[in-house]
């Protein structure tokens, strides 16, 4: 009885976790940057969320459009040595007309109340284009260093962005209301609504990544990229346009986590972090590199945590961070371990 | 790194502040050490907003007030208290948040003989320190009443959940130290982290203890979330939450799951329901009125008024010191430490101070009330 009640709850955070190593395999294996910031766009999913519930404009819009200014000096920057219309044009639409746009969006539809689905999808439209800022002024100029400089870069943008979610959303948590309210009893078992949003949602991100993967051009030029970088610009791969490709689809991932926790957690401004290096641990477990493995490794990081909760809830983190060491051993042993190119 | 961020916003808050600060140099200096950011930012912005409501002169003395971040971190807060004592020869150092900078700084005040009011519970080893003073209510103060509580409501079984940090601790230290008085006997003892998504596992193992209540030693709207886990596995027991549950936030999260909970609290959360022969009334409705003129209504909170209280002691002791000697020299610092230590009763907006040479606490019962929750709003209980 208790054990069905722990099973569901480690299944339904394993599959938040899931979300979060699939995000971290997708970006390390395109881009090769360890994106510890994936934890804020989960925090920033359900602070907004939770804000708009409310019925107010989260900051997160003013932001965006901080982010998106900052962005086009970048871009003005790169182009002081002359450049054509079209380019301009583009990054003018991309980086000011776009969140401009979602603001104006926010504005006229937080005061109304709409449906909680209706919220969640405008949740994602704010947060998404924040990990095509975040690549533009933060990774694409560094896209050729080593691991390493992205990994410091990391540590930065992650630093920045939850000082940025401090001054923004306050120090207090914040709760969103649940997508679905209903609860469902299938035997001894009560399932609540939301806990089959999230493996709904989970199952359709996995199956979609791999459509996206498999069947079109643009999946098929990340993989390219994650195999062999330089090779893949050789037969005419764009590895900008990957990257940005990447870091949409990351943070899209981490808008959807954050709507689908918003509601069952109190989220902070900091929270981000810690489930972001639980979706790391399994990201870890995978190798950085197979999506199957990560997710699984997930499910089974939240089962650990469920179990250890109830058994020796004081050691809860020794035990879930602990599962890192003998797989870190195992790999290191086994010699699959090759030094970046 | 993230210290280096909001290094760029300090000078911002010293400058603000400042304005009290021109004129002639034989003020009354104070140096505020409060953690604005970081993980104690939930209490300190509070105090730090409180700061904003100090008058601009005491005993005819301008006052000259620095405001700087400590971020929690025990370093920065002695780097700042040594800023304070060796560049701005401040006369009284006031902070921080967290209990860990309050050591730091208590460890620089005593050094340097400078009076020091702390803004968060300190361990007795510091409180018995000859310049330190402690504003917030001990733990043990808190924990007599609510175990007096817990008696008359003929708890015996108790089930504790609490953070994974000093601050769990310190509560169940106090039912290891003093619960048997009270006759209640722990059960089950759990413990989680504020940043957890969930404590389904610690719950589900206090629910099946079959305990007559829950004891929940948290912070915060962290706080809220045994609250949540317990109503929704069906237990229908009492809950007690500590004065630091105590905030609007906390009901605002936990909603209905928050009824049946006895909270403790300082009186300055809920000044309007004192008695008005309640000594701490007129502090109270005076700090929350103009608090809440300033940052919104329901934005008071059970730290802020620490800072008021510190005020509240240092508007009677300064006039005291300053018969004695000029501010700004080591005998004014300790004319105003005696004062502050022999001056008493303070009466403030969290309880009434009466500091003596063995006890730098100086509160009793009369720092405490018992609260329940009710429509959205707390409630004095008895």
């Amino acid at each position: 009885m208790i054990a069905t009640f722990l099973i569901q709850d480690g299944v339904t955070n394993g599959a938040i976790y899931a979300l979060l190593g699939l995000a971290l395999v997708l970006l390390f294996s395109v881009t090769r940057v360890i994106f510890i910031p994936q934890g804020e766009f989960v925090a920033y999913g359900a602070l907004t969320l939770a804000l708009l519930d409310g019925g107010k404009v989260p900051a997160t819009t003013s932001l965006l459009v901080c982010f998106g200014a900052v962005a086009f000096l970048f871009d003005l920057w790169s182009m002081r040595r002359g450049t054509d219309v079209g380019t301009f044009v583009r990054s003018l639409a991309l980086n000011l007309v776009l969140p401009g746009v979602i603001y104006g969006i926010t504005i006229v539809l937080a005061p109304l109340d709409l449906p909680s689905v209706a919220k969640a999808l405008l949740t994602i439209l704010i947060i998404t284009p924040m990990g095509v800022y975040v690549y533009r002024i933060a990774y694409r100029p560094l896209a050729d260093a080593s691991v390493l400089v992205l990994l410091i870069a990391s540590v930065g943008v992650h630093l920045a962005m939850m000082g940025l979610g401090l001054v923004f959303f306050g120090a207090e948590g914040l709760r969103a209301e649940p997508l679905a309210d209903d609860n469902y009893t299938i035997g001894a078992l009560m399932v609540s609504a939301q806990s089959l949003c999230i493996y709904g949602a989970t199952i359709a991100i996995i199956v979609g990544l791999y459509m996206f993967f498999e069947r079109t051009l643009l999946g098929k030029a990340l993989r390219a990229t994650a195999v062999n970088r330089l090779g893949a610009r050789l037969v005419g791969v764009r590895t900008h346009l990957t990257g940005v490709t990447a870091f949409t689809l990351a943070a899209a991932i981490g808008a959807v986590s954050g709507v689908l926790i918003g509601p069952i957690t109190t989220i902070y401004y900091d929270t981000g972090f810690l489930i972001g290096l639980k979706g790391f641990v399994a990201a870890i477990i995978g190798g950085l590199a197979s999506f199957p493995i990560t997710a699984i490794a997930a499910i089974g990081v939240g089962l650990v945590e469920s179990f250890s909760s109830f058994f020796a809830s004081s050691y809860k983190e020794v035990i879930v961070f602990g599962l890192i060491i003998p797989v870190l051993i195992w790999l290191s042993l086994s010699g699959g371990f090759h030094e970046e190119e | 790194m993230k210290n280096r961020f909001f290094a760029g916003m300090a000078p911002v808050a010293v400058l603000s502040l400042s304005l009290f600060a021109s004129s002639a140099l034989a003020d009354v200096t104070i140096g505020v050490t409060i953690s604005s950011t970081g993980p104690g930012a939930a209490l300190g912005i509070p105090l730090k907003n409180s700061v904003e409501l100090w008058p601009t002169e005491v005993g005819g003395e301008k006052l000259k007030v620095i405001v700087l971040d400590d971020a929690g971190d025990p370093s920065v807060a002695t780097t700042n208290a040594r800023r304070f004592v060796n560049d701005d020869k401040v006369d009284v150092i006031v902070g921080s948040a967290l209990t860990p900078a309050s050591i730091a700084v208590a460890g620089v005040a005593g050094e340097t003989s400078t009076p020091h009011l702390s803004c968060s519970p300190v361990p007795p080893t510091i409180s018995k320190g000859k310049w330190t003073f402690v504003m917030p209510q001990d733990a043990g103060l808190i924990a007599r009443n609510l175990f007096a509580k817990m008696k008359a409501d003929g708890v015996k079984t108790v089930g504790y959940i609490g953070f994974s940090d000093s601050y769990g601790d310190l509560w169940m230290g106090q039912f290891k130290a003093i619960g048997e008085q009270y006759g209640l006997k722990v059960i089950a003892e759990e413990r989680y982290a504020r940043p957890d998504t969930s404590v389904s596992g610690q719950v589900l193992k206090l629910v099946a203890a079959r305990p007559d209540a829950v004891f929940v030693g948290a912070s915060g709207t962290g706080a809220a979330l045994p609250q949540i886990g317990l109503r929704e596995r069906g237990f229908a027991g009492k809950i007690y939450q500590t004065h630091g549950a105590v905030t609007f936030d906390f009901l605002r999260i936990a909603g209905k799951a928050a009824d049946n909970t006895i909270f403790a609290s300082g009186p300055a959360m809920a000044p309007e329901a004192l008695p008005d022969t309640a000594e701490t009334k007129a502090e109270g409705m005076a700090y929350v009125t103009a608090y809440e003129k300033k940052f919104g209504p329901g934005t008071r909170t059970q730290f802020g008024p620490h800072i008021n209280d510190a005020m509240a002691i240092l508007k009677k002791a300064i006039p005291v010191a300053l018969k004695k000697a000029k501010p700004g020299t080591p005998e004014f610092r300790a004319a105003l430490r005696d004062a502050i230590e022999t001056g008493g009763p303070f009466p403030a907006s969290q309880g009434v101070f009466n500091f003596k040479a063995d006890d730098h606490l100086g509160l009793d019962d009369r720092a405490v009330v018992l609260l329940t929750a009710k429509n959205g709003k707390f409630e004095i209980t008895k």
